[in-house]
Order: structure tokens, then sequence, then C-alpha cells
């Protein structure tokens, strides 16, 4: 069955926020597009499924996350093997001597849970985020934006495990690096 | 064995994502109590987490 006007307007009053969360794991905006699009039919056609539960926009975001991770697998295949197997940590090697100990020891930041109040804050880590590589990108907001667990993350992607670690662990020293060098000052 | 500041710093990330096996756990907790550097990285990492949480938090309440 599918949505009275009433449920299709309100679903469709949702896209806007449904293209920003989605431009947000898939960069390539026609990509974030479709993945939208897509949402819209499944949510339209399949309307009942909505029926009572707590919250439009929620729904209609858990389906969208089933089609971004439709999205990045699609694409994660067309990433060559060698995009992947370039994946190790040597880039970080300017952060360590040759001994393998800080060239310079990370600083504390102070209060750092103030920043999350902070508007701001959230744009400078949007742009730390594009910053990443697309491997990277795909695998650490898969983790720890849309919570998904490791194994589940290696397996959508089709990598392996110590690849899957390695992208992780990438993404996080280029955040944290970037972040005190945009937000927490020196 | 002792870790190095490197093989920490690896450890610390593996750990946000799966239950490091015992030994390493202890390892790893001897090398942070007496390395600052290292310590301020899993702090700063936890924050990242924590801030993550919060982007996610945010997509989902600024319902209109």
């Amino acid at each position: 069955m599918s949505a009275s006007k009433e449920l299709s307007d309100r679903i469709q009053s949702h896209r806007s926020y449904l293209v920003r969360y989605a431009s947000i794991h898939l960069r390539d905006s026609s990509t974030a597009e479709d993945a939208v699009q897509e949402t819209l039919l499944a949510a339209l056609t399949g309307a009942t499924g909505f029926e009572g539960r707590a919250n439009l926009r929620t729904w209609l975001t858990g389906i969208l996350k089933h089609k971004i991770v439709d999205a990045i697998r699609r694409s994660s295949r067309e990433v060559s093997l060698d995009a992947v197997a370039e994946a190790d940590a040597s880039e970080f090697d300017a952060l360590f001597d040759a001994r393998e100990h800080w060239v310079e020891h990370p600083a504390r930041w102070s209060d750092p849970d103030s920043a999350l109040e902070q508007q701001q804050f959230f744009e400078v880590l949007e742009q730390c985020l594009q910053r990443l590589s697309p491997n990277a990108y795909r695998v650490f907001t898969l983790r720890e934006h849309l919570g998904e667990e490791m194994d589940a993350i290696c397996k959508e992607l089709g990598i392996s495990r110590s690849n899957c670690g390695v992208l992780l662990y990438r993404a996080r020293m280029a955040l944290q690096e970037c972040l005190n060098a945009n937000w927490f000052g020196k | 064995m002792s870790l190095t500041c490197k093989e920490v710093s690896r450890l610390i990330s593996e750990g946000l994502d799966q239950d490091l096996p015992v030994e390493r756990q202890a390892l790893l907790r001897a090398h942070l109590a007496i390395c600052r550097g290292c310590d301020s990285l899993r702090e700063r990492l936890a924050f990242l987490r924590r801030a993550m949480g919060k982007v996610a938090e945010r997509d989902d309440s600024d319902e209109s």
C-alpha cells in the first residue's frame, strides 16, 4: 500500500535533511541524491512500515542508512585493490623517530568537551573529515558515525580486518592531528 | 617486552574496535602509566569518539 497524500508530503518535507545526512557519508553529491531518492521511493511505497513508529525522520534515516551502506559497497568495488593495499601506517612515520618514540609528544587538550557545545567546532571536524582519503573516510564514518561493528564493516567493504584496522588508525591519527592544528591550537 | 610509542598508538586505536588480548592490555597500561604523549593520544582519540557520537546525536535530534 502506498502513502496517503498527507504522509507523502510529510516524507518529502524531510528531503533536505536526508540529503545533508547522505552527503556526510557519500562525498559524491549525485550518489547522495540517488541514495535519498531510493529512500523516498522505498518510504512512499512501503509506508505501512511506518505506522505508529516513534518518529518519521528516524524511520527515514534508518532506511537511508541501508541505502548509504549499499552505495558505499558499490563504490568500494570500484576502488582498486591497490588503493586498499596502500593502506599501511607509514604516512605517520614523521610523528615517530627511528626508535618509534614520539618526535614531539602530543600535548593534552584542555577541556576538550567544551568544544562539543560549539557549532564552529563541528564545522572544523567536518572539514577534517573531508580531508581523509576516501577509504579511510568510509571506514571511519561507518564505525564512528553510524556505529557499526568492525566485523560488519570489513565484510561490507570486502576488506581484511587488518586493512580495516589500518584505515581506522589512519583516520583517527589524521583527525586528531587536524583538530589539534585547527581547533585546539598547538 | 615493552612497546614503542608507535606500537602503542596502534593498540589504542585497535582497543576502540575490539577487546585486546589480556597481556597486550597489561603492556598498554604499563606504557600509558609512564608515557604522557601516548596517554594524551589516548585521551584525544577517546574525545574523537565522543565528538562523533555527538555528530550522530545532532543529526537525530535536529527534528523540524
